[in-house]
């Protein structure tokens, strides 16, 4: 197997598979921090990041993927959060994002 | 007209006298298919259909990568028409999806803008002093294997069922995207319903597979494959659709397109070798047929003389549930009995006891 060199290797689908994506980690992640489920989207958070504005950091689509079960490179998205705190007086939903932020670390350091 | 309507959908197909447009791809990679095709219209069906050398390609690869211009397209096209027309044929047979999907389009583009039409005379005239008539029915060749569907099955020897249980096989079947996806009117069902294979199969005793991904295109795409870096987007859209029929253990797949055929068969053959992926039930790849093909095994044509040795996934499996009689030692002998040689071993036509049947998780 892979004794020949084609020159190019499958392409991997940019498609969200809910079905085969492993969602335990999102799961565990709304069990012990339950407002993760009451995000609207509407991506305040990510309008007043300070990191956001000195990086291409973007905790709406980091947290919207981790909830579908695509972690890749959520642990590392995550450290560029300075903890800051001010996505946190902005969220209408009044989630605790710095919270959600260090959870995300914590659960998700292996991917 | 209604979504629904479009079940009953059935084209214009003439019954007769066909001026025949080969295809670049299947006279390299399916050579047989096309001698099969005229074999059964001719001495099958009693058919009239024109096999003119002098007709050259559509143009129709060069034309979606970017690379012959419209004009150039439409002339080539525009003279393909006035041979047809010199050879007193007003029906034209086209053996390919690309052609007949590019031919559609032309026609409709010169419908719909009439001075392209008159560019199109007046550059054929120019260049080769020819002229033409508009053909009055263009059928691709698999419109018009269905279109006689019944009378070959007047005339068939076996049924598409495994001759051991008599269970009909199970087959998918797979419409190339240019066969309706550009002008649903262009294909019986449409492009939602396409009926025109699994029509064949259940005429002649198959099952027709229902999978996920049956709309799926193969893959092929042009820009996809003609770049070598690009290839991987074409290789991952034929996994897609293996992995989505995989698990209803196709018996074989037929197709009507040239592309398709090739790559749903030779992608088989690079994902066993890269991935060690195979999709068969038995451990080995689905062999891929094209309806020509299956029509002559039906009419107990000899596989070997179909050129069925040229596919990548070998079709042993399938002569053998369909109780075909073949002679193994004669598959790479030529017509005059020359070896023409063999392939070497490939992981998607051996079975070996670590290697199963497994769906990607």
């Amino acid at each position: 197997m892979g004794a020949i060199n084609f020159g190019y290797t499958v392409s991997a689908a940019r498609a969200i598979d809910l079905d085969r994506n492993d969602l335990g980690p999102a799961r565990q992640i709304a069990a012990e921090m339950p407002e993760f489920a009451a995000c609207i989207a509407c991506g305040g958070c990510t309008a007043t990041c300070t990191a956001g504005a000195l990086t291409n950091f973007n905790f709406r689509m980091v947290q919207t993927l981790v909830r579908r079960g695509e972690y890749a490179g959520a642990w590392r998205e995550m450290n560029k959060c300075m903890l800051c705190g001010k996505c946190r007086l902005v969220c209408p939903r009044g989630i605790n994002t710095r919270g959600v932020v260090r959870l995300i670390k914590r659960k998700l350091g292996d991917y | 007209m209604k979504r629904s309507s479009w079940k009953e959908y059935q084209k214009e197909i003439a019954d007769d006298r066909y001026y025949y447009a080969r295809s670049c791809i299947r006279q390299n990679f399916f050579p047989g298919s096309e001698t099969t095709f005229l074999r059964i219209m001719r001495e099958a069906l009693g058919k009239d259909i024109f096999d003119d050398p002098r007709h050259t390609s559509c143009t129709g690869i060069g034309y979606h990568s970017d690379i012959v211009p419209l004009d150039t397209t439409m002339a080539v096209v525009a003279r393909q028409f006035a041979l047809a027309t010199e050879a007193g044929y007003e029906n034209i047979a086209v053996s390919c999806i690309t052609s007949f999907g590019l031919y559609t389009e032309i026609l409709e583009t010169w419908h719909e803008f009439p001075e392209t039409e008159a560019r199109a005379r007046e550059n054929l005239f120019k260049a080769t002093g020819r002229e033409f008539v508009i053909p009055k029915n263009i059928a691709h060749t698999s419109d018009l294997v269905f279109h006689n569907r019944e009378k070959i099955e007047e005339l068939a020897v076996r049924r598409l069922v495994d001759a051991r249980t008599g269970e009909p096989l199970r087959i998918v079947e797979h419409i190339g995207c240019h066969y309706a996806k550009i002008f649903p009117k262009s294909g019986i069902g449409g492009s939602e319903f396409p009926y025109v294979l699994a029509g064949m199969v259940e005429q002649w005793g198959g099952s027709v597979v229902d999978y996920p991904e049956r709309r799926h295109c193969c893959g092929f795409g042009f820009r996809n494959y003609l770049v070598q870096a690009n290839r991987g987007f074409s290789i991952a859209n034929s996994r897609k659709k293996l992995e989505s029929m995989a698990p209803y253990k196709p018996d074989m797949i037929v197709a009507n397109c040239p592309g398709c055929a090739m790559f749903l068969d030779k992608w088989q053959y690079a994902l066993a070798e890269m991935e060690n992926s195979t999709y068969g039930a038995d451990g080995r790849g689905i062999p891929v047929l094209t309806y020509e093909e299956m029509a002559g095994l039906v009419l107990g044509y000899d596989p070997w003389e179909m050129g069925m040795q040229m596919h990548q996934v070998d079709v042993e499996p399938v002569l053998e549930r369909l109780g075909v009689k073949y002679d193994p030692a004669a598959k790479f002998l030529g017509r005059a009995g020359k070896y023409i040689g063999a392939p070497g071993e490939a992981a998607v036509n051996s079975f070996s006891g670590d290697r199963i049947y497994r769906i990607r998780q």
